[in-house]
């Protein structure tokens, strides 16, 4: 397995379109390269490579694995997956790191039953050990523990992860990688899977991508107690989460779930109002850089993990807290 | 049209969790167990699915000798068939090696038009099994799906919504299919009396490795890529503050706070 050499990095997009976060797995994967003494190199599939090859080398990329063509136009498993183990069967890349978002997970996962290698899911540590291999730490239970993981059998070294852990690399548009253009082959009658119509979201939840979020949970009561979260996580240009026991009771869609049936959270601050802690809510916020819990029990487990905790009525304080940032922020 | 539901029994959330070190594996039978929470919905739509369009119904669970009540559930809730996959030689698989022997069952099973997995288990958390089994066997990768539009099962055509970031996702595939389903996509059933006690009557097939066509090398630790080669708990949270005063006081107090942190902008 010795000629599997570079760590490689996914390059995720919508129909061409990108952002920042598109390239946030370059910071963590020029580390691994350093470590490893390989280079940092991207895979590029879009229907137009250009602009998105270019973009992979301000981030860092060293050389860009580019495949063009009208099949790619929008993310499909079926099309994107054929692409990316032609590319990866020719030049044998040690690792291969995707986001754990659902085009990550898709593709990935693919990949790896396609190349019969092993596959670590959204990753929050990772490191070389002393066989020059992965080490993968991931959280299991409700991220009451958290395991190391390797694949030592079988190579390329494939893993998701989690958005918003590891630090960016600098964007620096002086400089340049080398793009290999990749010609793959991918018929349109050969594909399982056509794309209909996209219904962007009239709610706007970015759970994982966002840097706020203000959450709510049994104590909020009814589906009007959200009224007054929602405006403090709009004064904040926050998300709004929800805990699996307000969205059971029918208060809040499922989308905006946080926890082991929901979404798994990293924000920098994490409001938690009238939510409790049970466990299973901890899974999906635990790892968020601050956390604030108001709840008008002194005992809620939430406290435990909480930055900053207040004990009292949400109803009171949080419109409090709107004023007062309101005022503060000039808003 | 024949529906395979994929159903794996997890350690319950709030049990005490009991490894095997030494092998990296958990020690499942000496643990409380339910059935995966996301494999309940699998399950329900499976069920729905039957009652619009008239299908036949395998349940498939591969896991020790204690998952055998996963399957007894299902039994009660009218599904057609059931079949544990269990062997010893199963013990140790990464999501590599189970795919692999999922794969294997339902070529077993055979005639499939429709696989049906939640979305992720809660015990590994993965989230990548039902997308592996498509692409093992050539099947339509459908996940993060929050609704089954509709299913022509004539024309070998199913329509999907799923829910990804940003938005929902209209989209046509071509059957057979593997779809992962999300919470809220149904409200699972529970069995009624008479359903548990027909159930549990019945004795559960067991597929072991060499009855599904299973390659030793591929299955179990030998065939599992990925390994657990180490168990922590996380650094506990410190530095907790609670604030105390009156709603005004610790409300400017939590601002000032925040707000020190630089991050609302």
């Amino acid at each position: 397995m010795a000629d599997y050499k570079d760590v490689w990095v996914y390059v995720e997009h919508k129909e061409g379109a990108f952002t920042p976060m598109s390239y946030e797995l370059f910071g963590i994967g020029q580390k691994l390269a350093a470590d490893l003494g390989g280079n940092l190199c991207a895979l590029v599939i879009a229907e137009n490579t250009d602009e998105l090859a270019k973009e992979a080398g301000y981030y860092g990329a060293s050389k860009v694995y580019a495949v063009d063509g009208a099949p790619f136009k929008t993310f499909r498993p079926d099309a994107y997956a054929k692409a990316a183990t032609t590319v990866m069967d020719k030049y044998k890349p040690d690792v291969v790191l995707y986001r754990a978002t659902s085009q990550g997970a898709d593709l990935s996962s693919a990949c790896a039953a396609t190349l019969e290698t092993g596959i670590a899911s959204d990753a929050i540590g990772l490191e070389i050990d002393a066989a020059k291999a992965v080490k993968v730490t991931r959280a299991a239970f409700g991220g009451s523990y958290l395991v190391g993981v390797v694949n030592t059998k079988a190579k390329p070294q494939l893993m998701t992860v989690r958005p918003k852990v590891f630090p960016m690399s600098e964007r620096d548009t002086g400089k340049q990688a080398e793009v290999a253009k990749e010609a793959v082959a991918v018929a349109e009658g050969d594909l399982r899977t056509t794309i209909l119509q996209f219904m962007k979201s009239e709610v706007t939840v970015n759970l994982v991508e966002a840097d706020i979020i203000v959450s709510g949970g049994r104590g909020t009561g009814k589906p009007e107690g959200f009224n007054v979260l929602r405006e403090l996580a709009n004064t904040l240009g926050g998300a709004l989460g929800a805990s699996r026991a307000a969205v059971d009771s029918g208060w809040i869609p499922q989308e905006h779930q946080v926890g082991q049936t929901g979404k798994t959270v990293k924000p920098k601050i994490y409001i938690a109002c009238g939510i409790s802690g049970a466990i299973q809510h901890l899974a999906g916020m635990r790892t968020s850089d601050y956390i604030v819990a108001i709840n008008k029990d002194s005992e809620a487990p939430i406290f435990k993990i909480a930055s900053y905790g207040i004990v009292g009525d949400y109803n009171q304080v949080v419109p409090k807290l709107i004023d007062e940032f309101k005022k503060r922020l000039s808003r | 049209m024949k529906i395979v539901v994929c159903i794996k029994q997890v350690p319950d959330t709030e049990a005490e969790v009991k490894w095997d070190l030494q092998k990296g594996t958990l020690k499942r039978e000496d643990m409380d167990a339910i059935t995966n929470p996301f494999d309940e919905f699998a399950l329900e739509e499976a069920l729905l699915t039957k009652e619009k369009y008239d299908a036949e119904i395998v349940a498939l669970s591969l896991g020790p000798q204690k998952a055998t009540d996963v399957l007894r559930n299902a039994l009660a809730l009218a599904v057609d068939e059931v079949h544990h996959v269990s062997d010893e030689a199963f013990a140790g698989s990464d999501t590599l090696a189970t795919s692999y022997a999922l794969a294997k069952s339902i070529e077993k099973v055979g005639d499939v038009d429709l696989v049906l997995c939640g979305k992720q288990t809660t015990d590994g958390n993965t989230g990548v099994v039902a997308s592996e089994i498509a692409t093992r066997l050539g099947y339509s990768q459908l996940t993060f799906v929050g609704k089954i539009v509709e299913i022509d099962a004539a024309n070998k055509k199913i329509k999907v919504e799923r829910n990804i970031e940003g938005g929902t996702e209209l989209v046509e595939a071509k059957l057979p299919a593997v779809v992962s389903v999300l919470k809220g996509i149904n409200e699972p059933r529970l069995p009624n009396l008479m359903g548990i006690r027909k159930a549990a009557k019945v004795q559960i097939p067991v597929w072991d490795a060499a009855e599904i066509g299973a390659a030793k090398e591929k299955i179990g630790a030998e065939g599992a890529a990925v390994k657990v080669i180490e168990l922590t708990t996380p650094p506990p949270r410190s530095g907790g503050e609670m604030l105390s005063g009156d709603v005004d006081e610790v409300s400017s107090l939590l601002v000032e706070k925040l707000l020190g942190l630089k991050v609302i902008k």
